[in-house]
Order: structure tokens, then C-alpha cells, then sequence
């Protein structure tokens, strides 16, 4: 499947060559807990991107050495499958994987009770089964919701977007075609929505100061959107009610008001 | 445990400080430490620098060889930057393959120059698709005591300000060098600044003491008309957008006052 590149990526009402309109992100599905054996697990599509995170722990830690005496050690691996992407990666973690992976980790870290549970490992796989630009955010979106599916107590859900600049548009989610159109910028954001923090930021391109604000003020209105859509999935897992426990529930209330 | 206890103490002791716009060291919050730049120290290389900040040491080489060029970028040179932690350089450094620490420094400091466009890789090809020159930036620490990444975008910055290609001519489809150097052409110059969070409050150049205490570290690259051209967020603490913007602009003015002193216009 080759992408062609279009000659613009933008046109002259503002529609973006996926269809698109400047703010406006890419569909977001998401479905938590379908790993059997992970503690915790959900997957993610945003736009071509298909994500997996799946979370093992607290569980006792091997290499011992890496016991933390304060909290547990919370460790991350971000990796992307050799056909995930147009030209066959190699399966050794690169540079870039290594990266993210400790991005990521910090991204999440601040989000989580780790003190909770000292001396123990908190373990932490996301698989990127196909990239299409964005996927440490993606990553660390779906990540969140499998730290919360694995049932370990969480300050507030970590959501992540990337904002930035196409052919002198500032734009939202930016897909793996705009992220390496030139002259453009990509600003990765995660970002706690309850508590108002930012636990990742980094930017390449290049961009002013006013257009820095604005992307970052972007970004952020992203995440909060994204941060809604991690709560629908978590109430679509968590409070389906079976439909013979619906009719007890009824037959609760009708009592109980009686 | 003592240890944590120790660090709980010293953390406090730092972020009093810090809530009365004091530092250990006796600096202001947005000054840096005393810095030093000395150029083309290594003969060897096409290239060197090496900048203290403080105790912190850096030495970075340029070397620049003939190679191929990325298959989707046939008719730009290629630029390659790598961070050693030297063990002689920290207790806290060990020998063996680059760990994330390293991967982190030689990529922020590779986003500075990258995206600002510094290097004019447009005239590194010899022949297109084919042979074009590969610059490596080695980035070598010889002593930590906090804030590497600035001191490696600095230093970095003034190799490649140091850095002389060699001329030559294409004869018969081979490359032959000639006597005689240029400088190696750039158009940009990053600068980053790196801020550390502690105590909610923002200060610049974080020392090893402060790295140690902070809650999380912000580095922005500012290019040489301000633009931001990278940024990274490092630690386990959080950031308001609010504090962000400030970041910038504090940003903006230390670019300025760090790019003075290693281009000479």
C-alpha cells in the first residue's frame, strides 16, 4: 500500500487533503481490555494508526536492582512492528523507539500512584501493529487506558495529540504525510484534562512565537477531546449492564422507592 | 533509604531557596553558570569544540567522510549526531551501549540543528543519489554536573562554526581532494535553554544538585530570528500551558545573550 503525496496538502477553503477540516482530528476508536492475559490492555485506531498497550503489574521486579525503595518502578517499551510502516523496519529497538519509550514513561509517570506499590515493576508494551504519523500520542492515549484497565489507582487519564504547521496552516493531528511535508512543525502533547499539567511536550520544525502559542493552545483542546473519547471507552467497558441485571436494577429501584 | 532521606532533605533545602528566588550556587533563577568556549582544540578532527558551563564539560567533534545519502533525500548531505556519557565523566556513567540518557541528548541536540535547517546540506552532494558528504557530530561529556544538553547544543554549534571541508574535484567519476579548506556552510544557529521545574518555579541552567531535585526539565531550541525550532520535556513532573509560554519567552532573551557568545558576526 504506497501513499501517493498529493500536490497540496492544504486547499484554498481550508480542507486538508484527507478531507479534513484545519482543527479537526482524525476518527478515534477505541476498545479497553481485550488481552486476556495483561493485567490491563486497550487498543486505539486514529485514523491508519492501529495500537496496542497492554500492562503487566505490579508485579515483583527482575533485575532486582531495579527495586525502587519510595514506589514502584514504572517501565515502558514503545515498539513498532517490522511491518508497520512502508519500507520493512528492522525489529531491534532503533534510537527513536528508545526515545519514546522514555518519553512515554514520563508521560505517564506523573499520572499514576507508584507509590503505592514500592519495590515493585509496573510493565508497560505498546506495539505499534501500523503507523500513520502520531503514534507516541496515540501510544500514550491508549496506554493510560490500559494502565487504568489494569485496575492501578491513577491521579487522572493521561491524553495525547499532536498539533502543528502544514504549508503555513497550523493544524490539528497531523498524519504521517502532513508530519514530513517541509517547512512544517509537529508539537507532541500529552496532557493531564482534570488536573490541567502537561506531562509531554517536544516539538520539531519550526515555529514564531505566536504561532507557538496558538499550537500549543491547540494541542491542548485536542487532548481534551481525545480525553473524552478514553472516558466513553472506558463506560463502554466498565458499566454495560447486562440486560438480566438491568431488569434487577430496575426492580431495586422501583423498591426502593416504594 | 538514607539516601532518599538525604535527597528529601536536600530537595527541600533547594526548593526554599528556590520560593525566594534564590539558588544554591548564588545565582539568580534565569542566569546561567559562567561559560567558556574553546574552538579547534583537536587537530584531527574537521572540527571541535569544547564548552564549560560551570563544572559541566563538554567536548564535541565534527568529522565530516563521504557516504551515501538517504534514499528519500537524494540531493542533501546527511547529518548524524551522537552523545557518549563517558564514565570518566560521572560516577553515575557507565561503559557499554548508549542507554536512553544518551539517546535523548544526541537527539535533542540533533532537532536544534536538524530542523532549523543549520547546516546547508543542499552542498554536501557530490554526486546525487550517490556520494554526498555525511557530517558526524560526536558529542562527548567529560564531566556532568548537570544541564548536558545545553552545553552539548552549544559546543555543538561551535564546532560546526569551527568546522572546515576539504575542496576537491570530480575527475572521471572520482572524487580527488585538493590542498586548501572551506568552512563548512550553515545557515542557522540553534541555541537551547533548558529549564528545570522545582518547587513549581522555573529556573535556567539546572546544575546537578538541581537536576537532582527537579520535578521535570523543559529544553527549547531558539533559532537565530526566535524561532522555536525543538523542544523537550524531560522528568516525571508536570508543566501549566501557562508556564510553558513563559518558558518561551524567557527563552527568546537567553538565546540571544548564549548566541552572542559563540558567533561573532
Amino acid at each position: 500500500m504506497s501513499q501517493k503525496k498529493p500536490e497540496k496538502l492544504i486547499d484554498e477553503k481550508g480542507i486538508r487533503y484527507d478531507g479534513r477540516k484545519l482543527d479537526e482530528m482524525r476518527p478515534v476508536k477505541i476498545e479497553v481490555g481485550i488481552l486476556s492475559n495483561a493485567d490491563g490492555s486497550a487498543y486505539i485506531e486514529q485514523g491508519k494508526n492501529r495500537i496496542l498497550a497492554a500492562v503487566y503489574g505490579p508485579r515483583e521486579i527482575h533485575p532486582k536492582h531495579q527495586a525502587l525503595p519510595d514506589r514502584a518502578a514504572l517501565r515502558c517499551r514503545y515498539h513498532m512492528a517490522p511491518f508497520s510502516v512502508q519500507e520493512r523496519k528492522s525489529p531491534a529497538p532503533s534510537r527513536r523507539e528508545l526515545e519514546i519509550s522514555k518519553v512515554m514513561r514520563e508521560a505517564l509517570e506523573p499520572s499514576v500512584f507508584t507509590e503505592y506499590y514500592p519495590r515493585t515493576a509496573i510493565d508497560l508494551f505498546v506495539e505499534v501493529l501500523q503507523a500513520d504519523g502520531g503514534t507516541r500520542c496515540a501510544g500514550i492515549t491508549v496506554a493510560s487506558l490500559a494502565l487504568a484497565d489494569a485496575g492501578i489507582p491513577m491521579r487522572d487519564l493521561v491524553a495525547a495529540c499532536a498539533a502543528g504547521k502544514v504549508e503555513d496552516h497550523l493544524v490539528l493531528d497531523l498524519n504521517d504525510v502532513e508530519d514530513k511535508s517541509s517547512d512544517g512543525a509537529d508539537m507532541p502533547i500529552a496532557y493531564m484534562p482534570s488536573l490541567n499539567a502537561v506531562t509531554l511536550l517536544q516539538m520539531d520544525g519550526m515555529l514564531t512565537p505566536e504561532e507557538f502559542e496558538q499550537v500549543l493552545t491547540m494541542g491542548i483542546e485536542g487532548c481534551k477531546q481525545i480525553g473524552q473519547l478514553q472516558k466513553e471507552a472506558l463506560k463502554a467497558k466498565y458499566t454495560v449492564v447486562k440486560e438480566g441485571e438491568a431488569e434487577k436494577g430496575e426492580e431495586a429501584e422501583e423498591e426502593a422507592k416504594e | 533509604m538514607s539516601s532518599i532521606m538525604a535527597a528529601k532533605v536536600r530537595a527541600k533545602r533547594v526548593a526554599q531557596l528556590i520560593a525566594r528566588g534564590k539558588r544554591l550556587d548564588g545565582r539568580e533563577v534565569d542566569s546561567y553558570r559562567e561559560i567558556q568556549i574553546e574552538s579547534g582544540l583537536i587537530e584531527r578532527a574537521e572540527g571541535s569544540a569544547r564548552v564549560r558551563m560551570g563544572k559541566t564539560e563538554v567536548l564535541v567533534g565534527v568529522k565530516i567522510e563521504m557516504g551515501e545519502p538517504f534514499p528519500d533525500t537524494p540531493n542533501e548531505g546527511v547529518l548524524t549526531v551522537n552523545a557518549e556519557l563517558v564514565p570518566l565523566a560521572s560516577p553515575t556513567f557507565e561503559a557499554g551501549p548508549p542507554d536512553e540518557n544518551s539517546i535523548e541528548l544526541a537527539r535533542v541536540v540533533d532537532r536544534g540543528i536538524r530542523e532549523s535547517k543549520t547546516i546547508a546540506t543542499e552542498n554536501l552532494v557530490i554526486e546525487p543519489g550517490k556520494n554526498v558528504f555525511v557530517v558526524f557530530v560526536d558529542v562527548y561529556v567529560l564531566n556532568h554536573d548537570g544541564n548536558l544538553i545545553d552545553a552539548s547544543a552549544l559546543a555543538a554549534l561551535a564546532a560546526l562554526l569551527n568546522t572546515k571541508m576539504f575542496n576537491y574535484e570530480v575527475k572521471e567519476g572520482e572524487v580527488k581532494i585538493k590542498p586548501g579548506y572551506k568552512p563548512l556552510p550553515l545557515n542557522n544557529y540553534p541555541i537551547a535553554v533548558t529549564f528545570a521545574k522545582i518547587n513549581d518555579k522555573l529556573i535556567v541552567d539546572p546544575w546537578l544538585e538541581e537536576e537532582q531535585v527537579m520535578d521535570a526539565r523543559l529544553t527549547m531550541a531558539v533559532e537565530k530570528d526566535g524561532k522555536v525550532c525543538a523542544m523537550q520535556k524531560g522528568g516525571y513532573g508536570t508543566f501549566t500551558a501557562q508556564q510553558v509560554l513563559e518558558a518561551g519567552k524567557i527563552a527568546q532573551q537567553k538565546a540571544t545573550e548564549l548566541r552572542a557568545l559563540v558567533v561573532k558576526e
